[in-house]
C-alpha cells in the first residue's frame, strides 16, 4: 500500500496500463513533456518514451478523432481532454463515431478508447473550468461514463476503463484530485494522504464498472451521488442528524440500479444529488428510475439537489455549489412525510 | 521488396530547462526588404509573403523600407504609452492575483505591440473578436482600467457581475467581443460578424486573433474557408507567441510550415509580420484593413513573437522551457524597440520614458484605487447572487425564476442558522 491522492492514484494506473500492455499509449494538450497541467501524466513520458505519452495539437476532435482510428487499428489509447468544458469539439468524434462504430460495422469495427477529462467546480475557475457535462454523454447509447469519488476507487476504475473494450468517459472530479472536499470551503481540506481511501496499492487491480459502493449505510432515506458530492453527501448526512445510507455510484452508465433499488426499497425514502444543471440532468434518469421500480416502497416525493441552470458564475460560486447546507436540508425535508 | 518498418513522429523543441538557449534556426531578415503590395493585388500573387517576414524596425532602431507607415512622432509616443499601460497594468494585476486578490490572470508581456498597433491601425468602429492576451485592444481604445479591474475583481462594478472568470472581459462599447474561455470559438464569428456587416453594405470591418495552438483547433479552419469563400471583410490574425501553454509551435505544426502559409491553401492573402516591431504590426494591420474595407476580402497576418510571460497565474514556465529564451528573443521586446526608435529620431529621450512608467505606474495606482474602492474578489463577497438567474434568457424562464427563490431562501435560513 501507498499513499496516493487522486492525481497519483490516476497516474499510477496509466502507468500501469502502459507496463502491462504496449498497445496502450497517452496522449493529449500538455500531457508530454511537463505531464498535464493536473500533472496526471507526470513522468511517464520519462519512463515510457515520448513515443507512448505525448503533447497533441490543441484539437479535441483531432484528439479523439485520431484515438478512434488508434482504437480500430488496435491500440489502446488513453486521451486526456483538459478540461470537460474543452470537451465540446469532441462531441461529433464521441457521439456519431466512437459510440457507434461497433454498431454501424455490426460488430467489425470497434475503438476501445479512453476519455479522461477533469469536471466539476469549486475551484474558481469560473464557467469554462468548472462544467459536469456528464448528463450530455449518458444520453449516447455506446459511451461508459464513470466518475470515481477517490484515489483507491480512481485506479481500479481507470484501469477497468482502459481494458475496456468499448469508447469510456472517464470524468475526474478536480475538485477533489488533492483531498475530499466536502463543501465546506472555509475549512482546511484534509489531505488524501490523511484518509483512509488515499491507501492505495501500488499493484495491478481492478474495480468492475457498473458498481456502486454504499459509502455510508442507513435505514432511513437513501442519498445517491457521485464525484465530489460523494463528500458533500457523506458529511451532510452526519450534519443532518439522520441516518441516511449514501451511495456513490462511481460508474453512471452502466448503473447498478440493483443496489439502488434495494436501499431504496428498504428505506423509502431518496435524494439525488448532483453539481450539474437540473433540467435533464443524470439525476432526472435516476428518478424516472427509482419511480419505475420502486413506486410502491416510496413515502416521500423524490427530492433533487444539483446546480442551479445557469452557467457556472465565478464570484458566485459558493451560491451555485450545492453544499452540505442545502444537500442536509433536503435529506430533512423527504424525512417530513 | 523489403519495406523498413515505419515510425511515429513526435515533434520536440530544441531545448528544455537547463538547456543553453538556442535560436539558431530562426531567420530573420534585414528590416525593410520586403515589399509593399498594393492592397488589391491578386492573393495568387502573395505567396511568398507567407514566408517572409515583414520588418520595418533595424537594429539601430531606423524605420527602413517600403512597410514604414510613416507614423508622426505623436502617434508613436501615443502607441509607446498604450504599451507601457499595458505592461505596468500586467505587472501590478498579476501582483495582486499573487496576493490572493483575485483567483487568475493573464499577461501579454512582450506582446504589447500586437493589441496597441493594431487597435490603433484600424477604425475604432472596426469590431474585435479577441483572444485572452489582447488587452493591449482595449487600453489603445481607451477603455477605462478601472472597468477591465473591475472585471478582474468580480466586484460591485463588475460589468460582467461576477459571472466570468478574470481578464474574460466583454465591453461592446469598445467593440471588443465577449472572450470566450474556450479557444478559437472567436475567429469563425470574426468573419460572420464581418459577412453580416458586407451582407448590410456597412463599412466596418471585423478582426479575430487566435494563437499558434489554437489553430490546431477545427475552428481556425472553419474561419478560413468562410472568409474565404465568402469574401469577408475580415483581418484574421495568428500570434505566433511560440507557446502554447507547455507546447511548443512545432505541436501545431509550425516547423513543416509558416502559420502564415495556411492561408495559401484557403486562397488567402497572407502577410507574416514581427510583432515585435510596432510599425511592422501597425503597417501589416492597415494594409489588411485596407483591402477588407475596399471589399478585396480578407488576410491571415502571423505576428511572430514570443510569449515573454507565463501562460497564466496558473502556469509556471520553468518546468518547460529555458529561463532565459525570452531575454535572448532574437526579434527584441516592442517597448524597448519603439523607445530606441523614437529616441533614434530625436523625438524621445531615457529620461522621458522613465518619466513615462512612473506616469503610467501612478496612473495604475490611481485606477487601482477606485476599482478596490468596489472591491476585490470575495472581499466584500459579492451581494447580488439572485443575479447568476439573469441573462441565461432574454426573459427569465419559470423554473430559473423557482430556482433564485429557492437559492434565496436557502441563504435567509442559512444565516438565521448561523451556518
Ligand atoms: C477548446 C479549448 N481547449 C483547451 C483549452 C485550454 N487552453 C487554454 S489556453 C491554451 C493554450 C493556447 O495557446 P495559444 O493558442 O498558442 O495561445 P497563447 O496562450 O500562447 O496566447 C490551452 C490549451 C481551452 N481553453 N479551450
Ligand atoms: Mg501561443
Amino acid at each position: 500500500m501507498a499513499r496516493m491522492n487522486m492525481i497519483q492514484a490516476i497516474n499510477s494506473a496509466m502507468d500501469i496500463a502502459m507496463e502491462r500492455d504496449p498497445n496502450v499509449l497517452v496522449f493529449g494538450e500538455d500531457v508530454g513533456y511537463f505531464g498535464g497541467v493536473f500533472r496526471a501524466t507526470a513522468g511517464l513520458q520519462k519512463k515510457y518514451g515520448k513515443r507512448r505519452c505525448f503533447d497533441a495539437p490543441i484539437s479535441e476532435g483531432g484528439i479523439v478523432g485520431a484515438a478512434v482510428g488508434m482504437g480500430v487499428y488496435g491500440l489502446r489509447p488513453v486521451v486526456e481532454i483538459q478540461f470537460s468544458d474543452y470537451i465540446y469539439p469532441a462531441f461529433d468524434q464521441l457521439v456519431s463515431e466512437a459510440a457507434r462504430l461497433r454498431y454501424r460495422s455490426a460488430g467489425g469495427f470497434t475503438a476501445p478508447l479512453t476519455v479522461r477529462t477533469p469536471v466539476g467546480g469549486g475551484i474558481f475557475g469560473g464557467q469554462t473550468h468548472s462544467q459536469s457535462p456528464e448528463a450530455i454523454f449518458t444520453h449516447v447509447c455506446g459511451l461508459t461514463s464513470i466518475m470515481p469519488s477517490n484515489p483507491y476507487d480512481a485506479k481500479g476504475l481507470l484501469l477497468s476503463a482502459i481494458e475496456d473494450d468499448d469508447p469510456v468517459i472517464f470524468f475526474e472530479p478536480k475538485r477533489i484530485y488533492n483531498g475530499p472536499f466536502d463543501g465546506h470551503h472555509d475549512r482546511p481540506l484534509t489531505p488524501w494522504t490523511k484518509h483512509d481511501l488515499g491507501e492505495v496499492p501500488e499493484e495491478y487491480y481492478k474495480i468492475e464498472l457498473g458498481k456502486a459502493k454504499i459509502v455510508r449505510p442507513g435505514e432511513k432515506v437513501t442519498v445517491i451521488c457521485y464525484g465530489t458530492m460523494v463528500h458533500v453527501c457523506l458529511a451532510a448526512a452526519e450534519e443532518s442528524g439522520i441516518d441516511a445510507e449514501v451511495i456513490d455510484l462511481r460508474s453512471l452508465l452502466p448503473l447498478d440500479l440493483d443496489c439502488l433499488v434495494t436501499s431504496v426499497k428498504k428505506t423509502g425514502r431518496c435524494v439525488i444529488v448532483h453539481e450539474a444543471t437540473k433540467t435533464c440532468g443524470y439525476g432526472a434518469e435516476l428518478v424516472s428510475l427509482i419511480q419505475e421500480h420502486c413506486f410502491y416502497h416510496l413515502e416521500a416525493p423524490i427530492e433533487r439537489v444539483t446546480g442551479w441552470d445557469t452557467p457556472y458564475p465565478h464570484a458566485y460560486e459558493w451560491d451555485y455549489f450545492p453544499g452540505p447546507y442545502r444537500v442536509s436540508r433536503a435529506i430533512k425535508k423527504v424525512m417530513e412525510e | 521488396m523489403k519495406t523498413a518498418p515505419l515510425s511515429l513522429h513526435i515533434p520536440e523543441p530544441k531545448t528544455r530547462p537547463g538547456d543553453l538557449v538556442d535560436f539558431s534556426d530562426i531567420q530573420i531578415p534585414a528590416a525593410g526588404i520586403v515589399a509593399r503590395p498594393a492592397s488589391d493585388i491578386d492573393a495568387a500573387a502573395m505567396r511568398d509573403y507567407a514566408y517572409a517576414l515583414i520588418r520595418v524596425l533595424d537594429d539601430k532602431g531606423q524605420a527602413v523600407g517600403e512597410w514604414n507607415p510613416k507614423l508622426s512622432a505623436d502617434t508613436l509616443r501615443l502607441g509607446l504609452r498604450h504599451m507601457v499601460l499595458t505592461r505596468e497594468f500586467d505587472e501590478r494585476m498579476m501582483k495582486l492575483q499573487r496576493q490572493g486578490k483575485t483567483s487568475f490572470y493573464i499577461k501579454c508581456t512582450g506582446e504589447e505591440a500586437i493589441g496597441v498597433a493594431q487597435a490603433m491601425a484600424l477604425d475604432d468602429k472596426d469590431m474585435l473578436f479577441p483572444s485572452y492576451r489582447q488587452q493591449g485592444l482595449l487600453v489603445a481604445r481607451g477603455c477605462p482600467l478601472v472597468r477591465l479591474m473591475n472585471q478582474i475583481f468580480s466586484n460591485t462594478q463588475d460589468n460582467l457581475k461576477g459571472r466570468q472568470l478574470p481578464i474574460m472581459y466583454s465591453e461592446p462599447d469598445y467593440g471588443f467581443f465577449s472572450i470566450s474561455g474556450n479557444l478559437g470559438t472567436q475567429y469563425p464569428q470574426a468573419v460572420g460578424w464581418a459577412m453580416a456587416s458586407a451582407y448590410s453594405g456597412d463599412t466596418r470591418i471585423a478582426a479575430g486573433w487566435v494563437g499558434d495552438g489554437s489553430t490546431a483547433e477545427g475552428d481556425f479552419h472553419y474561419a478560413l474557408t468562410f472568409a474565404s469563400v465568402y469574401r469577408a471583410p475580415v483581418v484574421l490574425n495568428v500570434v505566433n507567441n511560440q507557446w502554447a501553454i507547455s507546447t511548443f509551435q512545432g505541436m501545431a505544426g509550425g516547423e513543416q510550415a509558416t502559420f502564415a502559409a495556411r492561408a495559401v491553401g484557403y486562397g488567402l492573402p497572407a502577410l507574416r509580420v514581427d510583432g515585435n516591431d510596432f510599425l511592422a504590426v501597425y503597417a501589416a494591420t492597415e494594409w489588411a484593413a485596407e483591402r477588407a474595407r475596399n471589399n478585396h476580402g480578407a488576410t491571415l497576418i502571423e505576428l511572430y513573437t514570443y510569449r515573454a510571460a507565463p501562460h497564466s497565474s496558473s502556469d509556471d514556465p520553468a518546468a518547460y522551457r529555458p529561463a532565459e529564451e525570452a531575454k535572448n528573443w532574437p526579434l527584441g521586446e516592442p517597448i524597448e524597440r519603439l523607445k530606441k526608435h523614437l529616441i533614434a529620431i530625436g523625438e524621445w529621450s531615457e529620461e522621458r520614458h522613465a518619466a513615462l512608467v512612473t506616469e503610467m505606474t501612478e496612473r495604475v495606482m490611481e485606477q487601482l484605487k477606485e476599482a478596490s474602492s468596489h472591491g476585490t474578489l470575495g472581499n466584500p463577497p459579492p451581494n447580488d447572487p439572485g443575479s447568476m438567474f439573469e441573462d441565461v434568457l432574454k426573459e427569465v424562464p419559470g423554473r430559473l425564476l423557482i430556482q433564485r427563490e429557492e437559492m434565496l431562501a436557502l441563504r435567509a435560513a442559512a444565516a438565521q442558522e448561523g451556518v
